[in-house]
């Protein structure tokens, strides 16, 4: 079943074309993984999704209402999304911080519901422990899951995450995939994330979709887009895909040069 | 280990979490409960200290009793006539320029911020300048100094809210919009005090300063009124003013309005600043230093900041005019060139302390 469908999507950042007619379609319960060399529209895509900018054209639709249409707080309570950059101005603990995702479910106090929401996302992403200890202190990894159980606390239906493992040691780049998909099948919410890893997106998402100048250049599922011959068109990269035991693996080899000194 | 025995291990970890972040919020509590308190003892201080002597234990009975009788003894009339006021101004001041400093680091983003961020204490004293050096300004009468300065603080403001219409409202846009409208508001009032005769001229500085000195019965319950609107509004805005140091992006997926809630807060944050000080001047530091210790104290959840920064600054404020009135009696030094002082111990162990990357 459908639960988000963009149509038609254009944005420019000052008179600069950014995402040009984006049109993609994700399912309850998937896992939508986004991919694309370094400008291609990723993180516009998904800010446009959760309205924190709007396109100059196209139409974004979740459960069937357009996101035009709801207010800033009906939105909040069904997308959950996590930036690329974390930081925080002044220091606050981490109970404090993954509290914030309630705010729009909060009427004036906290309730014991409240609590009780952040105690659960603490738990499900295994950090407890650091629930008293000041978000600045920490390291990225452990602040990128302070992030996704803020995210989480919204009680969300859709996850968007910006190049969550973009900055984190394997363990955790590994830890922060299976936490996300253990999520999207136990609770039943789709997550929508823009990744640089190849190899990583091949292995956790549902479908692929891989951005090129600010359009879809391939959609479908993960064997399918993640094909030597999209890689190189897209990236500019030769690299080599094996499939063994059901698994795909990609090994770039080499960037390509273009003999009329262009980049690819 | 089985279900159970992992259930209760969870259990019990979230009543650790629990007690460990009542305990959290019960020293801020604490905090604020004792800033109460030395409110109420540094006032009774103040209200003893003077030339003319006053028991402590009599001062709480001259106030007790004058809040239902009119005061009619000497002793009573120094209190209620000369002291009081002062301190009661104090009081008021102290949280009101606390606060819009909290709230404006909360804006912008940033803990260096003041209540004078936005540009409005050049503005005012230029309002101030205009009424004592030319005679010119809104009203004529004894409000014509306080209206002029009230006016043109407000104006800095709203020039600003304009800017932020059209540029929209990032903490980069504002700061630079203040400090623009700081070096002129300071130009045109430097040209006003070049051409002016030296007693305005004179008298234009001293307001600069920033003095309790000028408060009465008949201008307290104006600042009393400016408080009691403002603040419960920025209280209830006080949750969304956390959601913004997470930055914009975050605080707009969390469902807040991040344009209007910095607009309306440092529009109120302005109008309490207006209001306190077209009254006694620009008095200085209070709403950076209360806001900076109070967020050492007791971190930086503005639900209890706000109130928490607020007694703290008229704790600070309280202080700050005992000293200036007693250091150099009978001479009353201006309040403000004691927080001045209070600037330097701050900004130093700024410099000083272990580097981090955060406030």
């Amino acid at each position: 079943m459908v639960k988000l469908k963009v149509t038609d999507v254009a944005f420019n950042y000052a008179n600069v074309p950014v995402l040009k007619d984006v049109s993609i379609a994700v399912e309850t319960t998937e896992f939508l993984g986004v991919l694309g060399p370094n400008g291609a529209g990723k993180s516009t895509l998904l800010k446009c999704i959760d309205r924190i900018i709007s396109p100059q054209k196209g139409s974004i639709v979740l459960d069937g209402q357009d996101i035009k249409e709801m207010s800033r707080i009906e939105l909040a309570k069904k997308i959950g999304y996590i930036p690329q950059s974390l930081s925080h101005a002044f220091s606050a603990t981490v109970f404090d911080a993954v509290l914030m995702g309630r705010r729009p479910h909060l009427s004036w106090r906290t309730s014991e519901k409240d609590t009780e929401a952040v105690l659960d996302t603490l738990h499900m992403l295994h950090i407890e422990d650091l629930a008293m200890r000041d978000i600045n202190e920490l390291s990225g990894g452990q602040m990128q899951k302070v992030f996704i159980a803020r995210a989480l606390t919204q009680d969300p239906d859709v996850l968007l995450l910006d190049e969550p493992t973009s900055n984190l040691d394997v363990r955790h780049q590994l830890e922060v995939m299976h936490t996300i998909k253990s999520i999207v099948r136990k609770k039943g919410i789709s997550a929508i994330m823009a990744i640089h890893d190849l190899n990583l997106a091949a292995r956790y998402a549902d479908r692929i979709v891989m951005m090129h100048n600010g359009t879809i250049f391939s959609a479908g599922e993960p064997a399918a887009v993640l094909t030597e011959e999209n890689i190189q068109r897209v990236y500019g990269v030769e690299a080599e895909v094996y499939h063994n035991n059901g698994k795909l693996y990609i090994v770039p080899t080499r960037a390509i040069k273009h003999s009329d000194g262009k980049s690819g | 280990m089985k279900p159970s025995e992992a259930a209760s291990g969870k259990e019990r970890k979230n009543e650790e979490i629990r007690a460990d972040y009542k305990k959290f919020i019960g020293r801020k509590v604490l905090f604020i409960s004792l800033s109460l308190v030395l409110i109420v003892v540094i006032a009774g201080i103040a209200a003893t200290l003077g030339s003319y002597q006053i028991a402590v234990a009599e001062v709480y009975a001259i106030i007790w009793h004058g809040l239902f009788h009119n005061p009619e003894t000497t002793k009573e009339l120094v209190i209620w006539n000369l002291r009081l006021p002062r301190i009661v101004m104090g009081i008021l001041a102290g949280i009101g320029l606390a606060i819009a400093g909290t709230t404006m680091q909360g804006v912008v983003r940033n803990p260096l911020a003041s209540p004078y961020t936005l540009g409005i204490a050049s503005a005012a004293g230029f309002g101030a300048a205009l009424a004592i050096i030319l005679g010119a300004g809104f009203v004529t009468g004894k409000y014509l100094i306080i209206a002029n300065a009230f006016v043109f603080a407000l104006c800095s403001s709203f020039i600003i809210y304009g800017l932020s219409r059209y540029k929209g409202s990032t903490p980069e846009t504002m700061i630079l919009a203040g400090i623009a409208l700081m070096y002129l508001f300071s130009a045109m009032t430097g040209v006003l005090q070049y051409l002016g005769k030296e007693e305005a001229v004179a008298e234009v500085v001293y307001w600069m300063f920033g003095s309790l000195g000028r408060a009465s019965w008949d201008n307290l319950p104006i600042v009393f009124a400016v408080l009691a609107v403002c603040v419960p509004l920025l209280m209830l805005k006080s949750w969304d003013l956390n959601t913004l140091s997470a930055g914009d992006d975050s605080a707009k997926s969390l469902g807040v309005n991040v344009d209007q809630t910095r607009v309306m807060c440092f529009m109120l944050a302005s109008f309490v600043t207006a209001g306190i000080i077209c009254f006694t001047g620009t008095i200085g530091f209070i709403g950076l230093v209360a806001p900076h210790i109070c967020r050492m104290v007791i971190g930086g959840d503005n639900r209890y900041l706000i109130p928490a920064s607020g007694l703290f600054g008229a704790v600070i404020l309280l202080s700050a005019d005992t000293v200036a009135r007693r250091i150099i009696a009978p001479t009353i030094l201006p309040v403000g060139l004691v927080t001045a002082f209070m600037g330097v111990p701050l900004f130093l162990y700024l410099i000083l302390r272990r580097r981090r990357e955060y406030w």
